[in-house]
């Protein structure tokens, strides 16, 4: 009898400034299973929609990298709960995706709900293990801390839907960035699903921005605007890479490049990802009475 | 009145070891460069001082071959406590041949003896000692157990501070395993030339250290050169766009150190007369060739006119000439471009409406000088507090609130440098995490530290010069 | 450039009395208490900086030679001994009339620095020349004693023919923060002297920070002290360049405040010629050039003259002297 049911079909709209709202351009395109069959239209992200995006990122970075670094890291923590809850969904989104089985994309996604809990534990100790008391030849005080670029915008990788695009965004969100992420142009379902679980854990609107659409479309934009203070160029296409380096020299933006071929992400990361995306704040105090 | 004139107390220029000509630095020889040699001129007086080989691209080629060689064959492999010697050899020969450099930087560049003798040489020589000890320790730097050096870097280094940029460049360079080519500033050659005998007399491999002056076009040849694997560069952040755009899609490690109009900001219970020695340390330090300095007074209206009256007869007392002599504040601007420039924003600023006070003080009648001047009732709009003037130049704004002096001091596409001037504690923590800058002085100003990171966010640039962050520009991180 | 005589020339004519907001601030005890904490701090570490930059200035022949001569000028020869005698204080007299009897050209002293009981004995040795006699008064060097007794210390002195009068503030009030009465004990003796010239001695190495160095010099000024002055000689630190600095700063400040002019004078541990020049480099751009004569500035030292005699005959015989060639006292 229950065969017989219409299956409630999703919506899948952008995340932007902690709403979901359609492209203002209007536009969708489908978005298919790894064998062609259809899954649903996911919006189609148009230049303005990344500047509105950029906007809610800057608007949330105050917030965020004002928050103490327990805070954050409660917060990303928090990710990793509400994704622990919905294992099964997430799996069945990233078989769909990625075309893979069911045990692989399981231990998938088990492997991005812990990487948010390893990114989660970053947010206190990167001050210890980045900053430092400089030991300088005179009567000052100069310590050094990590502190957030800014709005990074990421390309996320493009064949990983799911622990890939967590890879990117959560060192970027554990040091206290906010950010403007286009998702897999291909593969773009389990990002927006992932907003839901952004939107409904405890990470602030604006912080995370997801964008469906055309990687080629948007990146220009984003390499090229004024209020954005890095690039993370992980799934540009190979041939636009250096026309967006060029873009964001504009500005001086620091740019991650992107790695040759897509890395296996099921590989413990290291704190690289983190300090592409923080600088140095050196302060001075003379010491005396 | 009593008037009490100092005696002219000249250091003597032939401490310097002046020669009529200087070649090119590359693969451990000193030999003549293949385009037309330039003319290094005494700023203070705009006499030759002597003739200096420029590189060709083909010597550029040369030079990276010659480093890469000494990568693979030498230094790459080189055990890091075996570069550490040689590292402090030549922290001791700087020292050993401090005088000689230090006045020999004062005829080429034009800055004060007094600043080249106690700041430029003893903090180059420091940087190499330093960084010499990073060299076997790399594993505990925090960037993994064994982290492997990039292989051949360019630079290219500003005028400004020639031979502690040099040693800002190869120092940590060095130490991590690269080897180096070295552009210097056209208006600058002859001190890394020197550091470049250093190299020589310390028995560093042929090829790890190697210099190449020339104008802009052989530092855009370098940094493009293809067998790179690093570029570094100090200088203006319109260069610095241009290197990042030329390295687009190349893959090479960039670290870029550019310019800044950094805000100083004086709070109404700030120690006044040491904020004074701040302000006036802060952009009249080298004539404010300075990337880091501190061109944007941000004061407290209830404390502005007090402070601006300090600061007035303080700048009175700076001592503008002969930057050989002992008791000269304030030396030459280093070039007539340079000095054409600053006259040009300092017409804008009265053209723009700002009150212009130029310091009384005696000027000589050759060379390029320009007398210390403070535009106050400036605002945000104005281009005298938007655009860097790299010279003796200070713009006076004033706030009401905390919030509006960070909103001031952050509204710029720059973040090199900020100053905070309160005795209030928990302001001065505030300030600084709320500055949007890559190094904040408090209650002090332009104060440089081998041990301590210096680099820019934003248009400043990026990577870090100095301290274990440093060493990321030089590792294969 | 000549040296300037040890004849301070009549000063011009200053405001004799105070503008009314500060004179409001001698009101009472807590207004006193917060004008004086009110005071812009010191930092220490720039405020050393500062003194340490200025210290190399390298100053060379005519303008060394106008500092030695500048230099002895605003010496206060100083004897300050339990062992003194008339017979000390006298042969002091002589040397500060004549430091280089080979060199009769060179200045005569400021004054001559004794304790109260001889300042009669300095004052007939020094009568007819423009040579003051300074005495230390008010239980020096400690200033632990009844007020009464201080202040008949100082009536003794000037009746013997002090012309100025070195006096101790009371560090422990300081210290304890009752400035009224600090401020009080010196508006007391400033009558006391009469037209006697008065020197406060605020002994800065008992106050310890620079902050208290500048509220100490104000307080000083505000009673009505001709002079701040760094320390007996008998506290060690003494004399210190960035302490000066300070109080360099606080009498350049009153004179913009006040229109008039201060002095100051280090004293102790100033033994030679190139510190006693680099002294007269902060006060020339610290202060400025106003101060540059012994009406402002002096040196509080005994050993400093011979120094500066010696260097002046390097300066003008063109080879090193040698101790044997100058008197010893």
């Amino acid at each position: 009898m229950s065969d017989t049911r219409v299956t409630v079909a999703k919506t899948y709209k952008l995340y932007v400034g902690g709403a979901f709202p359609r492209s203002e351009s209007g536009r969708s395109y489908p978005v298919t299973d790894a064998k062609g069959a259809f899954l649903a239209n996911a919006a189609q992200a148009s230049r303005k929609d990344a500047r509105d995006a950029v906007v809610a990122a800057r608007k949330a970075f105050t917030g965020w990298s004002g928050a103490t670094a327990y805070n954050r890291g409660q917060v990303l923590y928090r990710v990793a709960e509400m994704l622990e809850g919905r294992r099964e969904q997430f799996a069945a989104e990233v078989t769909a995706s990625e075309g893979v089985a069911a045990r692989r994309a399981q231990s998938l996604v088990d492997a991005a709900i812990d990487r948010w809990v390893w990114y989660a534990g970053w947010t206190d100790k990167l001050a210890a293990v980045l900053g430092a008391a400089n030991p300088v030849a005179g009567p000052y005080f100069s310590f050094s801390v990590p502190e957030p670029t800014g709005v990074v915008a990421v390309l996320a990788p493009q064949a990983s839907s799911l622990l890939g695009l967590v890879s990117v965004v959560a060192p970027v969100l554990a040091g206290g960035n906010t950010c403007v992420v286009v998702a897999s142009q291909s593969r773009p379902l389990p990002a927006i699903t992932l907003s839901e679980v952004l939107a409904t854990s405890d990470v602030p609107g604006g912080v995370v921005n997801m964008l469906t659409g055309r990687t080629a479309e948007l990146a220009p934009w984003l390499a090229a605007h004024g209020d954005v203070n890095a690039l993370d160029l992980c799934g540009a296409p190979a041939s636009q890479v250096a026309d967006l380096e060029r873009a964001a020299a504009g500005t001086v933006k620091r740019v991650s490049r992107p790695p040759v071929t897509e890395p296996d992400w099921l590989r413990v990361p290291d704190i690289g990802r983190l300090r592409a995306f923080l600088e140095t704040k050196t302060v001075w105090h003379p010491i005396g009475v | 009145m009593t008037v009490w004139e100092y005696a002219p107390a000249p250091e003597s220029r032939d401490i310097a070891n002046l020669k009529a000509s200087y070649r090119m630095f590359v693969d451990g020889q000193f030999v003549d460069g293949t385009a037309e040699p330039l003319k290094t001129i005494n700023p203070a007086t705009g006499e030759v001082l002597a003739e200096v080989s420029t590189a060709s691209t083909a010597d550029v080629d040369k030079a990276v071959k010659a480093a890469r060689r000494a990568y693979e064959r030498t230094w790459g492999k080189m055990p890091g406590a075996e570069r550490a010697k040689y590292l402090f050899r030549i922290a001791r020969m700087i020292a050993e041949r401090a005088r000689e450099l230090a006045v020999l930087e004062s005829l080429d560049n034009g800055k004060p003896i007094r600043e080249s003798r106690d700041v430029d040489v003893p903090t180059a020589s420091a940087h190499f000692f330093y960084h010499a000890g990073w060299a076997d320790k790399l594993g505990y730097a925090g960037y993994g157990p064994d982290p492997k050096p990039l292989g051949v870097a360019g630079q290219v280094i500003p005028w400004n501070f020639p031979l502690l940029m040099a040693a800002w460049k190869i120092a940590p360079a060095l130490a991590c395993g690269n080897t180096v080519v070295l552009k210097p500033a056209e208006t600058t050659p002859l001190t890394a030339l020197v550091l470049a005998d250093i190299c020589q007399q310390a028995d560093l491999p042929p090829g790890v250290v190697n210099v190449l002056p020339g104008a802009g076009d052989v530092g855009a040849a370098l940094v493009r050169h293809p067998d790179l694997d690093k570029v570094a560069f100090t200088g203006s952040t319109e260069v610095g766009k241009q290197i990042q755009s030329a390295l687009a899609g190349t893959g090479r490690k960039l670290t870029l150190e550019l310019g800044g109009k950094a805000a100083n900001v004086v709070f109404d219970d700030a120690p006044l007369d040491q904020a004074v020695e701040g302000i006036v340390n802060g952009i009249f330090f080298n004539q404010g060739h300075v990337c880091c300095a501190g061109s944007r007074l941000l004061v407290a209206e209830s404390v502005a006119d007090e402070l601006l009256a300090k600061l007035r007869a303080r700048i009175t007392t700076l001592r503008v000439g002969d930057p050989l002599d002992k008791n000269t504040d304030v030396g030459a601007i280093n070039s007539a471009d340079q000095l054409a420039k600053i006259q040009s924003l300092v017409a804008s600023g009265e053209d723009e409406g700002a009150d212009r006070w130029t310091s009384p003080c005696p000027l000589p009648d050759k060379g390029f000088f320009f007398a210390p001047t403070v535009f106050s009732g400036v605002s945000q709009a104005m281009r005298i507090a938007r655009e860097e003037i790299f010279g003796p130049v200070l713009s006076v704004l004033t706030f009401r609130t905390p919030d509006e002096a960070v909103a001031k001091a952050n509204n710029t596409p720059y973040g090199l440098s900020a100053g905070v001037w309160t005795e209030k504690g928990s302001r001065i923590l505030a300030m600084a995490s709320r500055l949007r800058a890559g190094v904040v002085w408090a209650n002090t100003f332009n104060r440089f530290d081998p041990a301590a990171p210096f680099g820019g966010y934003q248009e400043s640039g990026f990577g870090r010069e100095g301290g274990r962050a440093g060493l990321e520009a030089y590792l294969d991180v | 450039m000549a040296a300037p005589s040890t004849v301070s020339a009549a000063p011009p004519p200053e405001p004799a009395t105070l503008p009314a907001d500060l004179a409001e601030v001698t009101r009472d005890e807590s207004t006193l208490r917060r004008f004086l904490s009110g005071l812009p701090g010191v930092d220490q570490v720039g405020v050393e900086q500062r003194a340490a930059t200025l210290a190399t200035r390298s100053i060379k022949k005519a303008a060394k030679l106008w500092a030695i001569d500048t230099a002895i000028s605003m010496v206060d020869l100083t004897t300050l001994e339990g062992a003194d005698t008339p017979g000390k204080v006298r042969s002091l007299a002589a040397k500060a009339k004549r430091p280089d009897p080979d060199h009769p050209d060179t200045p005569q002293v400021a004054a001559v620095c004794v304790y109260s009981d001889l300042a009669g004995v300095a004052a007939e040795a020094l009568a007819g020349t423009p040579i003051g006699v300074a005495s230390v008064a008010t239980a020096f060097p400690s200033g632990r004693s009844a007020r009464a007794v201080k202040l008949a210390e100082v009536g003794e002195a000037v009746a013997a023919g002090a012309t100025e009068v070195d006096m101790v503030i009371d560090r422990g009030a300081f210290l304890a923060g009752r400035y009224g009465l600090v401020y009080d004990e010196i508006v007391e003796v400033k009558a006391a002297c009469g037209t006697a010239h008065l020197k406060v001695i605020l002994e800065t190495g008992e106050l310890a920070t620079y902050d208290n160095v500048r509220r100490a010099s104000w307080l000083a000024l505000l009673a009505g002290g001709d002079f701040v002055k760094t320390s007996t000689g008998k506290v060690s630190p003494a004399a210190t360049l960035p302490v000066t600095h300070v109080m360099l700063q606080a009498v350049r400040d009153w004179h913009e405040r006040t229109g008039q002019h201060r002095g100051v004078k280090p004293a102790g541990g100033i033994r030679n010629t190139k510190d006693a020049i680099r002294y007269l480099v902060a006060v020339h751009e610290v202060a400025g050039a106003d101060w540059l004569t012994p009406a402002l500035f002096r040196f509080g030292a005994s050993s400093l003259l011979n120094d500066l005699v010696m260097q002046r005959r390097t300066q003008l015989d063109g080879h090193y002297s040698g101790p044997d060639y100058v008197t010893v006292d």
